[in-house]
């Protein structure tokens, strides 16, 4: 049997992409707080550009817990969606034509999210990255990690249960 | 809520950005418990397909509420910052309900108080999430 001929890249960018942007894009709370993800490959950073609306204590000022929070929270689901989905997007399976017009697939519900506060947040954008340690059929455990400046002197880092969609549905 | 209590009230979520941003209004404080209402709103969706309220939103809300529960205890800390917090999710919160969130400093030390809350929406006889943390005690 003949090899088949590799995709051409834009194709496979352009797919990848349109479906993480129908993810990211559809969560109305994802917009309100700015973040945004860049990818390369299937590896994913978060990203939320600092804005005033984020402050908690003005006289510092450092990010809001709450903020940090839903941060974090947003780069595991979005984290786990992308590793969940991922080979339903290279295979086509997912229609990222639908997936843009807002019929996301059912996507998992968080059991219990876990907060560690390391230091106070800057008034500066934060990057956050996502490790999925272990995704089960039915629970998924994700890991969670918030940087500003330096990419070693985390600010927060965060673990959180998830239960997953049914596949059957 | 007297009119002192009001006034402290209204200014502690004035100073927040982030806590005026989501629409927060502060119901009750003092005693180290503290009780914190968010209505329903657009913006803080998380599905889109079902309105329900993202979870990012509710933690924000029950961040507030612990740290004000610290900084209202009678051994009143002069500020407080998050440590840690644990946030369990026990249903949805129904779309287009306020939500309510009541935070009890139940310890405090010299250093660090120890904060839990609950969140309900029109049915209070189920929680929609519960939180458990521990915050920092700031210099008087």
């Amino acid at each position: 049997m003949a090899a088949r001929r590799p995709e051409p890249v834009q194709v496979v960018k352009q797919r990848r992409d349109a479906a993480l942007h129908a993810l990211v894009h559809g969560v109305p709370y994802i917009q309100f707080l700015g973040v945004e993800f860049d990818r390369r490959g299937d590896e994913l950073t978060a990203v939320m550009p600092f804005d005033e609306k984020l402050i908690g204590n003005p006289l510092i000022p450092a990010l809001h817990g709450g903020a940090t929070a839903a941060f974090l929270e947003i780069t595991a689901i979005i984290g786990l969606s992308w590793s969940y989905l991922w080979d339903d997007i290279e295979s086509g399976e997912i229609d990222t034509d639908e997936l843009a017009i807002g019929h996301l697939p059912r996507l998992p519900k968080t059991i219990d999210f876990t907060v560690d506060y390391l230091r106070s947040g800057l008034p500066r954008d934060a990057y956050a990255r996502a490790k999925v340690n272990r995704s089960g059929r039915r629970y998924a455990s994700v890991h969670v990690e918030a940087w500003q400046d330096q990419r070693g002197k985390l600010f927060a880092q965060g673990t959180g249960h998830f239960l997953m969609p049914r596949r059957d549905e | 809520m007297n009119v002192d209590k009001k006034r402290i009230a209204e200014q502690f979520i004035g100073a927040i950005p982030h806590s005026r941003a989501l629409g927060m209004k502060l119901m009750d404080i003092g005693e180290g418990c503290a009780e914190i209402e968010m209505p329903y709103d657009l913006r803080l969706v998380g599905d889109p397909e079902t309105g329900v309220i993202h979870g990012g939103a509710v933690s924000a809300l029950m961040d507030t509420c612990c740290g004000a529960a610290a900084m209202s205890h009678p051994s009143s800390p002069a500020g407080t910052a998050t440590i840690d917090l644990r946030i369990d999710y026990m249903r949805a919160a129904t779309p287009g309900q306020t939500i309510r969130a009541r935070a009890e400093c139940y310890h405090i030390t010299r250093n660090v108080a120890f904060v839990r809350a609950t969140t309900w929406d029109d049915d209070t006889d189920k929680p929609v999430a519960t939180a458990t943390g521990a915050f920092t005690v700031e210099g008087k």
